[in-house]
């Protein structure tokens, strides 16, 4: 059965569960302790070791009385694309699709090339950095002895690897809902068969239009430029580039054929050039 | 909570939070519901998909605001002045819920011609007494007949009835007047004022929802008032999707209040004995709080099951159950009236445990330096934090600290078992997942063997005074022999106990309707009676959510496990629905009781046309249409007669630290406040150029206590303290978004990163007819200097102490700083450490005035009002 995410950004208050459930349900490592100013967010993007991330949107717009103002804000995640740019350019076989139908990398065949992470069309793969026992990202002071171990040895599995949502793979096998999803405590992350989710879109989409709101799916149909659909897709009540999501997403091997055609010509053109010159040698 | 306590009988939440789904309007006020309740909130979200209009007013745009249909910018602390404009509106428009307000508040109540109101002397009521600073409340009683009994009017024509009364009250607080004052356009106010009417009546209902944003005020008591009178006015108290929800901050604050935390309340409410009133002997002290009518005639069941609770065989009629071996009081020994007495040499020990008063107390530079006065210190926690580290801080010298230091590690809530009671009132069990870590033990084994341990140590004692030691019962041994090799007390034991149970044969009783007077019952908290109704049963445990929503058997909510309290005001004074929509308890004729979805909060076979006994005791007093049973009178409080120290209706004040002259009284602030002239407590002064922004203070989504500052997940997510400015001010102080700032009182400093975002906006206000734009700063009280892995300097480091006068409660939500691109210099010695001169000092720590004769042992108004006066629960 096919399995994914509907994020309904309209039900998100930003409270940020989602990152810390998948953290620790994956035990991933945080980030950093840095300060970005970027209004509430702090982790800034999705990464190898950061697999939910809440963007916050802040809109000012001046009126007669002061500001309006608007706060978007938005749980982003892996798209588990149809057609999945890291899945295509892993030399490794590493990235798989999995019976749930979502993208799965393989840490154990993962090589750390990272050509996945400049294929990704969205920008989430990244390369897990190389675990250091000694840094403070990891919730190892609160653990007792015999588990600093455990979780050490967890933990150097990652590194040097390319890491992102695994749909809680693990969880799935389970029964579990992913981790994310059961953590939100709005329901703004929703978890099911993709088709049901889909219609359950569509239906709020019209709920939301009868009210009044600008409400938009992102990837619940073809996302375009040979994505495809997205397991992962979201309701939006701005354009996407709000969300820091690509308006026109592009699969990087649909630019394939233009490419080779365009080195075709350049080295026909070359070729004609080279002729042209050495012809009266 | 003494101001739902003395509006409507009892100082909880008057609904539950599943319950706000059922809203139709929802106003979120003096609280940002979605970051600091998070969970609570899908039900705010909930009511929104289903059509409810949330509304929300704050001096921050928050991520609460995000989610309203409508969002007010108002000026910090003067929600009395935006909501005065309500009841003004609804008022003046007609548009209150007659029936309701007729029949179940005390609208008709004539009020004594002796009484003064604010309108009479701009700004304070009758009885004030400047020197002392504290009010005389004899004066605000209401007119009695030759009988003794309370005249009313129910043709609302008398001058001094108390809707009336309000109406002149409230007269001056115009739209014009809310913008003037809060900041907020008469487009907005009037907006929010008809949206609030027109959910509200028959057919509608409008909850409110409040936290520590309301609380943590010099009128702060005042300011929950407020809200107290214009839900009853609208009718909203009582009814599915309507009332007043407190939010309580931590996961069993609620608890801590009930069995009992406070120095002023014995368990279930009942007031602390007080050797400045005539409380010495047993009688005494039930003349002074056994109310004559309504629920509170049962006080003396209470308090002498609980007597036998504590003291067991030796506790008998002859000895008046050993009432004397409760300490009294002699002031207010509250937390920051103890800090100075602290820091003055009086007080000499000290346990702070799961609460880190370095770094979260007002004025925390003080606690600290406080903290260096004592012979000993006990800190029982599960991490390293500010207040254990005192003696290492910025500018401390440990060569020079005498201070004996014990750090004991504690058990975290996955480590121990037990109940909490949450926001809700309700009970919920939790076990033990894993076993406490190395040494850590639970705060009742703590507890347990420092009671063992004295009585052993005072066992062969002959002096009298010792004999509360060895008289207290304490037999909370576990039955599991390897839990008791350990030590550990068996919770459910302690929860038993709290229950109840009868003295011949140790049977547990099933509700405190069965607790007697005469030493046969014991009773360790009578208001969690029926929890554990038999030794097999603890409803707490219940987990069963079927059914209708009200899910009854889930948990157990107190009292009785009700759910929404004074339900018998969801039905009209027939008995009937007031609409189907809102059906919730109603009169069932045919079998002669309440009936309905929630455990009614009446007697149950009362008929609605029982006549009230004017000379009746207890219950009988009330009518079977007077809903609030807690009450003397069986009614909604919209005048508060007596149980209130600054006031029986609400008036707007300056904070104590404001920015601008009181638009409405030549009264700048609330004239009962707590104020404590010490060198090492200044204050900025009411209206100072050398402090020209509003600083308000919050806590975030992403911390709670100590403990979540040591969890990296959670650090990443707010890596450091933060100040939210508004772009205006940031261009004109030359401050850069994610640059530093350092914040200043007279009290302290503090730097910070800045946050600059068009979520603040300044705002426009009057003072003294002149027009001003208002800069105002917030920073999250999350962060404490030396431990974590997220720090950052404590904003308590820039508050002074000034407390409300009913509560004590700090005002931390609103006052004045100035601020300025950069960091802050390095910490030396100040007056803040240094001791301050003997005229200054109270050995107890109290505030200027009378504060220690009129304002210790506020339990004492959480019950006592006068004839028809507020109580608690």
């Amino acid at each position: 059965m096919a399995t994914g995410f509907f994020t309904d950004t309209t039900l998100c208050i930003g409270c940020k569960a989602c990152e810390v459930a998948c953290k620790q349900w994956n035990e991933l490592p945080s980030d950093g302790f840095a300060f970005s100013g970027n209004s509430y967010d702090n982790t800034v993007e999705l990464s190898g070791t950061t697999w939910r991330h809440v963007a916050f949107v802040e809109q000012t717009m001046p009126t007669e009385d002061g500001v309006a103002n608007r706060w978007l804000m938005s749980s982003d995640v892996c798209k588990h694309c149809t057609n999945a740019g890291c899945m295509e350019a892993c030399p490794t076989g590493a990235i798989i699709r999995n019976e749930y139908d979502s993208v799965f990398i393989q840490p154990d065949v993962c090589n750390g090339c990272g050509y996945c992470v400049v294929s990704c069309p969205f920008g989430v793969v990244d390369l897990i950095e190389r675990f250091d026992p000694e840094g403070t990202h990891y919730n190892l002071a609160s653990l007792s002895e015999e588990r600093v171990e455990e979780q050490k040895t967890a933990l150097q599995g990652h590194g040097g690897v390319a890491g992102k949502c695994t749909l809680c793979y693990d969880r799935q096998k389970l029964g579990f809902v992913p981790a994310c999803a059961k953590a939100c405590p709005t329901e703004s992350i929703q978890f099911g068969n993709i088709d049901e989710l889909r219609e359950r879109a569509r239906a709020r989409v019209e709920t939301l239009t009868k009210r009044g709101i600008h409400a938009e799916l992102y990837g619940a149909d073809d996302a375009g430029g040979g994505v495809g659909p997205l397991n992962a897709f979201f309701l939006l009540t701005d354009r996407p580039e709000a969300y820091n999501l690509p308006a026109e997403p592009v699969l990087p091997s649909t630019r394939q054929p233009a490419g080779y055609t365009a080195a075709a010509v350049t080295a026909l053109g070359l070729a004609i050039a080279g002729w042209m010159i050495f012809r009266n040698a | 909570m003494p101001s739902l306590g003395t509006s409507f009988g009892r100082g909880g939440a008057t609904v539950w939070l599943p319950d706000i789904a059922n809203a139709d309007c929802i106003l979120i006020e003096g609280s940002n519901f979605a970051e600091a309740h998070p969970v609570g909130f899908r039900f705010v979200m909930e009511a929104k998909e289903r059509g409810a209009t949330i509304i929300h007013v704050d001096p921050r745009f928050t991520r609460t605001s995000a989610m309203a249909d409508i969002y007010a910018p108002i000026r910090s602390g003067t929600d009395i002045a935006f909501l005065g404009g309500i009841i003004n509106y609804v008022l003046t428009n007609e548009r209150y819920f007659k029936e309701y307000v007729y029949a179940y508040t005390n609208a008709s109540n004539i009020v004594s011609e002796k009484f003064q109101d604010t309108e009479d002397l701009d700004g304070v009521f009758s009885g004030y007494d400047k020197e002392g600073r504290v009010y005389d409340t004899s004066t605000w009683a209401y007119e009695k007949d030759e009988r003794g009994h309370v005249k009313r009017d129910p043709s609302f024509q008398h001058p001094r009835c108390v809707l009336n009364l309000l109406r002149r009250h409230y007269s001056r607080y115009t739209a014009e007047m809310v913008e003037r004052v809060c900041g907020i356009p008469p487009a907005t106010f009037t907006k929010i004022a008809d949206l609030l009417a027109s959910n509200s009546g028959r057919e509608k209902t409008t909850a409110f929802a409040y936290a520590l944003g309301w609380t943590q005020h010099t009128d702060g008591v005042q300011m929950i008032r407020t809200a107290a009178v214009l839900q009853l006015l609208l009718g909203n108290i009582g009814r599915p999707g309507g009332g007043i929800m407190a939010l309580r901050g931590h996961a069993d604050i609620q608890g801590a209040t009930d069995i009992a935390t406070l120095y002023d309340l014995l368990p279930g409410y009942l007031p602390t004995p007080s050797a400045l009133r005539d409380e010495q002997t047993l009688a005494a002290w039930l003349k002074t709080n056994t109310k004559p009518t309504g629920w509170w005639a049962n006080t003396p069941k209470y308090m002498v099951s609980l007597l036998k609770a504590f003291y067991g065989e030796h506790a008998k009629a002859e000895n008046d159950y050993c009432f004397d071996y409760l300490p009294q009081l002699i002031g207010d020994h509250s937390m920051l009236p103890l800090v100075f007495a602290m820091k003055d040499g009086t007080v000499k020990g000290y346990f702070a445990i799961g609460q880190n008063p370095g770094a979260s107390n007002q004025n925390a530079g003080l606690t600290r330096a406080a903290m260096e006065q004592l012979e000993w210190f006990v800190n029982i926690d599960s991490y390293d934090n500010e207040t254990v580290s005192f003696w290492r801080r910025e500018g401390a010298d440990p060569s020079k600290i005498g201070t004996e230091v014990f750090f004991l590690p504690a058990a975290t809530v996955l480590e121990k078992e037990g109940t909490m009671t949450q926001t809700s009132r309700m009970l919920q069990w939790h076990d033990r997942a894993i076993k406490p870590l190395g040494d850590s033990k639970s705060d009742a084994w703590y507890f347990t063997w420092f009671a063992k341990r004295l009585k052993e140590l005072y066992a062969d004692s002959t002096d009298p005074k010792d004999r509360p030691i060895q008289h207290m019962t304490w037999d909370y041994d576990h039955d599991d022999p390897s839990e008791r090799a350990k030590g550990e007390p068996s919770v459910l034991k302690v929860l038993q106990e709290i229950n109840g149970y009868r003295v011949a044969d140790g049977e547990q009783v099933a509700s405190f309707t069965e607790l007697k007077d005469d030493g046969s019952t014991a009773c360790g908290g009578w208001i969690y009676s029926g929890v554990c109704p038999d030794k097999q049963n603890n409803r707490a445990r219940n987990r069963d959510g079927s059914g209708p929503y009200t899910a009854l058997n889930w948990g157990f909510a107190w009292p009785a496990n009700r759910r929404t309290l004074y339900n018998r005001a969801s039905a009209d004074p027939d008995g009937k629905p007031w609409s189907e929509r809102k059906k919730y308890v109603w009169w069932d004729e045919s079998q002669g009781k309440w009936t309905g979805i929630d455990v009614p909060d009446f007697i149950a076979t009362k008929a609605p046309n029982t006549p009230a006994d004017p000379d009746g005791k207890g219950m009988d007093a009330h009518s079977g249409a007077d809903p609030f049973i807690m009450m003397m009178d069986g009614r909604g409080q919209l005048f508060v007669a007596s149980g209130l120290k600054d006031g029986p209706l609400p008036a707007h004040y300056e904070p104590v630290q404001s920015v601008v002259r009181n638009e409405l009284y030549g009264q700048q602030s609330n004239p009962a406040y707590g104020e404590y002239r010490r060198d090492d407590n200044p204050y900025n002064g009411e209206v100072s150029d050398d402090y020209p922004y509003v600083l308000t203070t919050y806590r975030i989504t992403e911390y709670s206590g100590i403990m979540t500052k040591y969890v990296p997940w959670l650090a990443e997510l707010q890596p450091a303290a933060f100040a939210e400015i508004d772009p205006e001010l940031a261009v004109e102080k030359g401050i850069k978004n994610g640059g530093w700032v350092t914040i200043s009182t007279a009290t302290g400093d503090m730097e910070a990163r800045a946050l600059v975002s068009g979520r603040m906006q300044p705002l426009r206000v009057t003072s003294k007819g002149q027009r001003k734009r208002v800069h105002q700063i917030g920073v999250p009280y999350n962060f404490g200097e030396m431990t974590g892995l997220a720090r950052g300097d404590s904003v308590g480091n820039l508050i002074p102490i000034a407390l409300d006068p009913n509560v004590s409660i700090h005002e931390s939500k609103t006052l004045t700083c100035n601020i300025r691109a950069g960091r802050r210099p390095p910490r030396h010695r100040d007056r803040i450490d240094a001791p301050v001169p003997a005229q200054e000092r109270d050995p107890l720590g109290q505030p200027i005035g009378d504060w220690a004769k009129a304002h210790h042992g506020h339990g004492y108004q959480h019950m006592q009002g006068d004839e028809h006066g507020g109580s608690e629960v």
